[in-house]
C-alpha cells in the first residue's frame, strides 16, 4: 500500500466522522491549550521576578573582608577581618580603576540604643558615605540623607528605617527631632521607605549615620580604618563581571597580594534574592508541568477510548478491508495515522486557543504570559505524539481482529 | 475413493485443488468438524455452484477458498500456491492478487463512492491512483454502471450496490470470482440482473464460485457439488444447458 494512499484512508476516515473526530480532539485541544498557556504564564512569571531582582539591584558586588576558603576549602576569617579599609573603598570608588563601577559605598555596623522620650529601641547603625541609598537601591519616605559635608565633619545626624523610626516615634513627625545615643544627641534627618526583608535581617528596622560619625562616636571595634562590607554597584547588570574584576584587580594591587589565590578579601554577587525566586519559580513550574501532563493524560485516555469505540463500530469494515487484502499491518497504520492526525489537529487548534487565551488573559489578570515559539513546536509535536502512544493499543486491536469474525460482525 | 468432478478442463492445471479438507472449530471444551475431508478440483473457466441444507459448512468452505480461514489438516493449492500453511500477511496478498468476493450484504463502504469502492483491492495491491482509476472506471463499466462512478452506495439500488461488488471483484482480475449468497438480500429483478452478469463473467472467462440456497439459481453454473454435513455428496453433478 502506498504511503499516500494510508494517509488518505486516514484522512477519508476522520472526515466522513465528524462529531466522533471533533470530540476525540477536544480533549487534546483543552490539553495543549493549558500547556500553552502554563508554560507561558511560567515563562511570564520568571521574566516578572528577574526584572524585580534586576531592580532590587543584582547588579551588585559585595566585598567582605577574609578569603572565603582557606586551604584545607573551609571558610575562614570570611566577614570578620580588619583587611578591607575606608581607604580601599575610596580607592574602589575611583572611575579610573574600577570604570564599570557606578557608584561604592562602604559599611561598618555597631549595635546600639536609641532612645527619644520615654522609648528606647535597640537596633543596628550603619556608618556609610552619600553614595549608600543608590548603592544599595534605597529611597527616602521623608526628609533628605546625610551630606558629603556630614560625612567631613563627622555631624551627629541619623537616618532612620521606617520600622525603627516607628518604633521610636510612633506617628509624631521624625524629621529634625533629635534621638538619643549614650547620651549624645543626634538629629533625624530622614526615614527610609519600606524595602522588607533580606533573608532574617530586616532592611526596615535600622539607622545610618555618616562613616566618620560611627567611627568616632559609637564604633568600638578598636580599628577605626576597616570597614565590614563595600558595595560596588555596577554600572549595568551585564558589566557586573567587568566590575568584579577590576575591584579584584585593584585590591589586589592595593593590598600587595601577587596571586588570586592570596586574596584577603571575598567579591561576591548579591544572589540571595536570585536563589529565592528561582526555588520559588521551580516549584510553580513542577506545579504547572504536573497539571499541564495531568491535562494531556486526561485527553491521551479520551483518544484511546474513542478509538476504541471506533474500532468497534468499523468492525465490518475492518474485515472487509483485510478480504480485499489489507495486511494487518495496513489496518495498524491506518488506526495510528488516524490518532496521530487527530493529535495534530488537536494540538495545532489548542495551541491556537492557548495563544488566544495568553493574549486575552494578561489584560484581564494583569500577570505576563511569555509565548515561546519553541514550546508552541514542542507542544504540537507532544499532540502528535499522545495521538500515536494513545492509539497504539486500539491500532492494534483493529489489527488483530479476524477477517470472518469480522465480516459477520453486524 | 475421490469424489472429483469429471470436467473437460484436466489437461490444464487447476484453479483450485483441495484434498483431504478437514475444518474443526473449537467453541471451549466441543470440537465440530465442520468439514470432513473435502476432495475438489476447479479449472479454469469453471462455473460452480455448492449447494447444500444450512449449516452444512458452505460458508466454512467459502472461507477456506476464499483464504479467510485456514484448514485444520489437509492441503488447499490455489492459483498453483500451497496456502494451507501461510501467515496472516501472505493470506492477505493471496486474497488481494487471486480472489475476487461477492458477499451477502454486498459490504460496500458508505463513505467511498461506487469508484472509490472499485479502487479498493488495487490500493492494497500498491497500484498507482491514475492506473487505479482507469482499471476501476473499466470494471465499473462491465458491470453496466460506468455513468454511477460518483454515486455513493446510499444513492445506487441494492442490485447496483451488488453490481459495484462484482466490479470491485473484478477489477484485481482474480484467479477465482467467490459470490457467497449474492442474490441473498436482492428481489426477483435484481436477482436475474445479478445472475445474468456472473452469466456474462462465465461467458467471457471467469472462473466462479457460487455458493447458494436456491437451485434455480445453482441451475445456472455448469457443475453443482451438494454439500451435507461438511462433505460433498456425490460426484459434481454437470448441468447440462
Ligand atoms: N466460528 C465457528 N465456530 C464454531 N462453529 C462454527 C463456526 N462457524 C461455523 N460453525 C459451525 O459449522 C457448521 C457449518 O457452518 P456454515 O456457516 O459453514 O454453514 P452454511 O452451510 O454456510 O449454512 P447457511 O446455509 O445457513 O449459511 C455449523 O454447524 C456452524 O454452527
Ligand atoms: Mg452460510
Amino acid at each position: 500500500m502506498r504511503p499516500a494512499d494510508l494517509l488518505a484512508s486516514s484522512w477519508r476516515a476522520i472526515r466522513s466522522h465528524k462529531m466522533r473526530s471533533a470530540l476525540t480532539m477536544l480533549g487534546i485541544v483543552v490539553g495543549i491549550a493549558s500547556v500553552v498557556l502554563t508554560v507561558g504564564l511560567g515563562l511570564g512569571t520568571q521574566k516578572d521576578v528577574s526584572e524585580q531582582i534586576a531592580a532590587l539591584g543584582s547588579d551588585l558586588l559585595i566585598v567582605s573582608p577574609g578569603s572565603s576558603t582557606d586551604e584545607s576549602g573551609m571558610r575562614g576569617g570570611f566577614g570578620s577581618g580588619t583587611t578591607l579599609t575606608r581607604a580601599d573603598a575610596d580607592a574602589l570608588a575611583s572611575t579610573v580603576a574600577v570604570p564599570d563601577a557606578l557608584a561604592v559605598a562602604a559599611e561598618k555596623t555597631a549595635s546600639v540604643s536609641l532612645e527619644y522620650g520615654e522609648s528606647n529601641w535597640t537596633t543596628t547603625v550603619t556608618g556609610t558615605s552619600t553614595s549608600w541609598p543608590e548603592v544599595r537601591s534605597r529611597e527616602l519616605l521623608y526628609g533628605t540623607f546625610f551630606t558629603d559635608e556630614d560625612v567631613a565633619s563627622g555631624a551627629s545626624v541619623i537616618v532612620l528605617g521606617a520600622e525603627t523610626a516607628e518604633e521610636l516615634f510612633g506617628t509624631a513627625a521624625v524629621v529634625g527631632q533629635d534621638v538619643t545615643i549614650d547620651d549624645d544627641t543626634y538629629e533625624v534627618v530622614g526615614v527610609l521607605s519600606e524595602a522588607g526583608s533580606s533573608g532574617d535581617t530586616s532592611l526596615d528596622d535600622m539607622a545610618v549615620v555618616p562613616m566618620t560619625t560611627l567611627v568616632e562616636q559609637l564604633d568600638d571595634s578598636g580599628s577605626s580604618e576597616s570597614v565590614a562590607t563595600i558595595y560596588i554597584k555596577a554600572a549595568a547588570s551585564n558589566l557586573l563581571s567587568a566590575a568584579s574584576q577590576e575591584a579584584e584587580s585593584l585590591l589586589l594591587n592595593l593590598h600587595g597580594i601577587a596571586s588570586a589565590d592570596g586574596a584577603d578579601f571575598t567579591i561576591d554577587v548579591q544572589d540571595s534574592l536570585l536563589d529565592a525566586a528561582t526555588s520559588v519559580y521551580q516549584k510553580l513550574t513542577v506545579l504547572l508541568t504536573g497539571i499541564a501532563a495531568l491535562a494531556l493524560l486526561v485527553g491521551g485516555i479520551g483518544v484511546m477510548n474513542i478509538m476504541l469505540v471506533s474500532v468497534t463500530e468499523r468492525t465490518r469494515e475492518i474485515g472487509l478491508r483485510k478480504a480485499l487484502g489489507a495486511a494487518p499491518a495496513n489496518i495498524r497504520n491506518q488506526f495510528l495515522i488516524e490518532a496521530m492526525i487527530l493529535g495534530l489537529s488537536g494540538g495545532a487548534i489548542g495551541v491556537a486557543i492557548g495563544v488566544g487565551l495568553a493574549l486575552a488573559l494578561p489584560t484581564v489578570l494583569g500577570s505576563t504570559i511569555v509565548i515561546s515559539g519553541l514550546a508552541l513546536v514542542v507542544s504540537v509535536v507532544v499532540a502528535v505524539g499522545i495521538g500515536a502512544v494513545f492509539g497504539v493499543y486500539p491500532a492494534a486491536r483493529a489489527a488483530k481482529l479476524a477477517p470472518i469474525d469480522a465480516l459477520r460482525d453486524q | 475413493m475421490t469424489a472429483t468432478a469429471i470436467t473437460p478442463f484436466e489437461t490444464v492445471a487447476p484453479v483450485i485443488e483441495l484434498s483431504g479438507a478437514r475444518k474443526t472449530y473449537h467453541t471451549g471444551d466441543i470440537e465440530f468438524e465442520a468439514l470432513r475431508g473435502i476432495d475438489c478440483r476447479i479449472y479454469p473457466g469453471e462455473y460452480v455452484a455448492i449447494v447444500g441444507p444450512s449449516g452444512s459448512g458452505k460458508s466454512t468452505l467459502m472461507n477456506i477458498l476464499g483464504c479467510l480461514d485456514v484448514l485444520t489438516s489437509g492441503s488447499y493449492v490455489l492459483a498453483g500456491e500451497d496456502v494451507s500453511h501461510m501467515d496472516e500477511v501472505a493470506l492477505a496478498s493471496a486474497r488481494n492478487r487471486r480472489i475476487g468476493f461477492v458477499f451477502q450484504q454486498f459490504h460496500l463502504l458508505s463513505s467511498l463512492t461506487a469508484l472509490g469502492n472499485v479502487e479498493l483491492p488495487l490500493i492494497y495491491a500498491g497500484v498507482a491512483p491514475a492506473e487505479r482509476r482507469k482499471r476501476a472506471m473499466v470494471a465499473l463499466e462491465r458491470v453496466g454502471l460506468g455513468d454511477k462512478s460518483r454515486n455513493h452506495p446510499g444513492q445506487l439500488s441494492g442490485g447496483q450496490q451488488q453490481r459495484v461488488a462484482i466490479a470491485r471483484a473484478l477489477v484485481t482480475e482474480p484467479a477465482i470470482v467467490l459470490a457467497d449468497e449474492p442474490t441473498g438480500n436482492l428481489d426477483s429483478h435484481s436477482t436475474r440482473d445479478v445472475l445474468g452478469m456472473l452469466d456474462d463473467l462465465h461467458a467471457e472467462g471467469s472462473t466462479i464460485v457460487l455458493i447458494t440456497h436456491e437451485s434455480d439459481v445453482a441451475a445456472r453454473a455448469g457443475t453443482v457439488y451438494n454439500v451435507t454435513d461438511g462433505q460433498f455428496v456425490g460426484m459434481g453433478t454437470e448441468i447440462a444447458k
